[in-house]
């Protein structure tokens, strides 16, 4: 008997939510609200000054766990690193985020975006001018060789930002 | 002549009123069951999603058609005509207003308690045409259940019957002027909305579908427009029961302002909107659970029902 009154006062709860707000949101009308920390599509960022972070260090390619990014070092004429190609795969991309812990410049990033849908499969494979934006995404103001001891053209060694001068050894000796 | 294009016409009107209702059905029932659910039905396809019956109805058309070759293939064949046949024929019956419906039976409530029991025949034939072990065990759960709480679907109406003294439909609903069956057969009409959902294989009755949900289920060889005909059927069944229910219990076409045809279908409309609320709330009972509760509680609580209100009719009866 008791299962039977419990019955309508389920019916009538249930009525009820027929005057709550529903849960779906309506894509594509409507975008979701992403944080600004959410892992999706990667990006490689510049400097303040504009010149491309990256320096070709591998270190994202090596800590990637489905191994889908794809780089080759090479030197320019002032000293900076850069990377010949950089070819991030995102069919196999899982979007885990480690390269950007990885990255020493914060070079690569992921940002809330994930529309990238493709109806051809190589479309997915992403080259460096497809990566590469134009500001410093999310860390505004960080220049990796201000800050580093490599002396590059237009940076001597001690020229760096909160680094002192190299000592001349020869007069400190006795 | 003009009087039998006339009955043509109701005969007509009718027919197709209770199919666009039925497939409509399809579109409202998922919006309803959405509604309850915190969430939106389909409202993609067409202004408020309304092609979305447009768009069931063209695929459940050009889904291939194929008879397992296992099948017993008449039968197999028959099995989903006879629910669409045994529910529109009970459609005959009902009246929908003062001047229209079908056929004028001074037996029409036995017609359709009769038409009903036919309607038991397509989920057992289909199950066992089927020739397939799941779809034989929906089957049989189906003939258990539906002759189980069949039993007492007669009785729960026997106290409208005694009350108005006739099984004519159109006497019940002109009887009903002052005070609606509802309020005095109130335990009649709790026990015709569980008989009847159980007839139609609606939630919390449905198991011999909710095989089908989970693994089979009488209906799990059909596809296409066999399929097509037990899912309409069952939404037929869904609006026939609810058109019972207001014709027996909530007045039929009674109403202060508005023109009667409206009524009906506005409290139609309020009975099915009542099952899909039943269906989006209610768990599923397990199979031995649903046969004693038809056995054990309902068919007391019938019989009850009967005996009592056949005392008061005797009582106060004038001489």
């Amino acid at each position: 008997m008791r299962e039977i009154l419990n019955s309508f006062r389920t019916l009538w709860l249930v009525f009820l939510h027929a005057f709550r707000k529903r849960e779906t949101i309506l894509y594509p009308d409507v975008k979701p609200r992403l944080a600004p920390r959410w892992r999706g599509r990667i990006i490689l960022s510049r400097d303040p000054d504009g010149q491309e972070r990256c320096v070709a260090c591998y270190l994202c390619s090596a800590a990637c766990p489905v191994a889908c990014i794809a780089l080759q070092a090479t030197e320019g004429p002032d000293g900076r690193r850069y990377p010949k190609f950089f070819r991030i795969n995102f069919s196999r991309c899982i979007f885990c985020g480690l390269c950007e812990e990885a990255c020493p410049t914060y070079a690569i990033q992921l940002t809330p975006d994930f529309e990238m849908g493709e109806y051809v499969r190589q479309n997915l494979v992403y080259e460096k001018e497809d990566l590469l934006i134009a500001g410093p995404g999310k860390y505004p103001g960080y220049n990796f060789y201000r800050r580093s001891g490599l002396a590059i053209a237009g940076k001597d060694k001690g020229q760096a930002d909160c680094e002192r001068a190299p000592e001349d050894v020869w007069s400190v000796m006795p | 002549m003009s009087e039998i294009l006339q009955q043509v016409a109701i005969v007509l009107g009718v027919l197709i009123g209770v199919i666009t209702i039925a497939a409509g059905l399809i579109y409202v029932e998922r919006r309803l069951l959405s509604l309850w659910q915190d969430r939106y039905g389909p409202n993609r396809v067409g202004p408020f999603g309304l092609l979305q019956v447009v768009a069931d109805m063209v695929k459940i058309f050009f889904k291939e058609d194929w008879i397992p070759p296992f099948a017993d293939k008449p039968v197999f064949i028959i099995a989903p005509a006879i629910i669409m046949i045994a529910v529109l024929m009970s459609f005959a019956v009902v009246p929908f207003a003062p001047g229209i419906w079908v056929a004028d039976l001074n037996i029409g409530l036995l017609w359709f308690l009769g038409m009903s029991s036919l309607a038991v025949y397509s989920s057992v034939l289909g199950g066992w045409a089927s020739n397939s072990k799941y779809a034989l065990l929906g089957g049989m759960r189906g003939s258990v259940q539906m002759l189980g709480y069949e039993v007492f679907m007669g009785l729960s109406v026997m106290g409208v019957v005694l009350q108005t003294g006739s099984f004519r439909l159109i006497d019940i609903v002109d009887a009903q002027q002052d005070l609606w069956y509802c309020v005095p057969q109130f335990f009649g009409m709790l026990v015709f909305a569980v008989a009847a959902a159980a007839e139609s294989k609606r939630l919390p009755f449905d198991l011999p579908e909710a095989e089908a949900e989970l693994i089979g289920g009488y209906h799990v060889e059909y596809s296409g427009m066999k399929f097509g005909m037990f899912f309409v059927g069952e939404y037929l069944g869904v609006t026939l029961l609810s058109a019972m229910m207001v014709v027996l219990f909530f007045g039929g076409w009674h109403g202060p302002l508005l023109p009667p045809i409206v009524w009906f279908l506005l409290k139609t409309f309020g009975l099915i909107a009542f099952m899909i609320l039943v269906r989006g709330s209610l768990p599923r009972p397990r199979y031995d659970q649903l046969t004693a509760f038809g056995w054990k509680v309902m068919l007391p609580l019938a019989l009850a029902n009967l005996a009592v209100t056949g005392a008061v009719v005797l009582l106060t009866q004038k001489p």
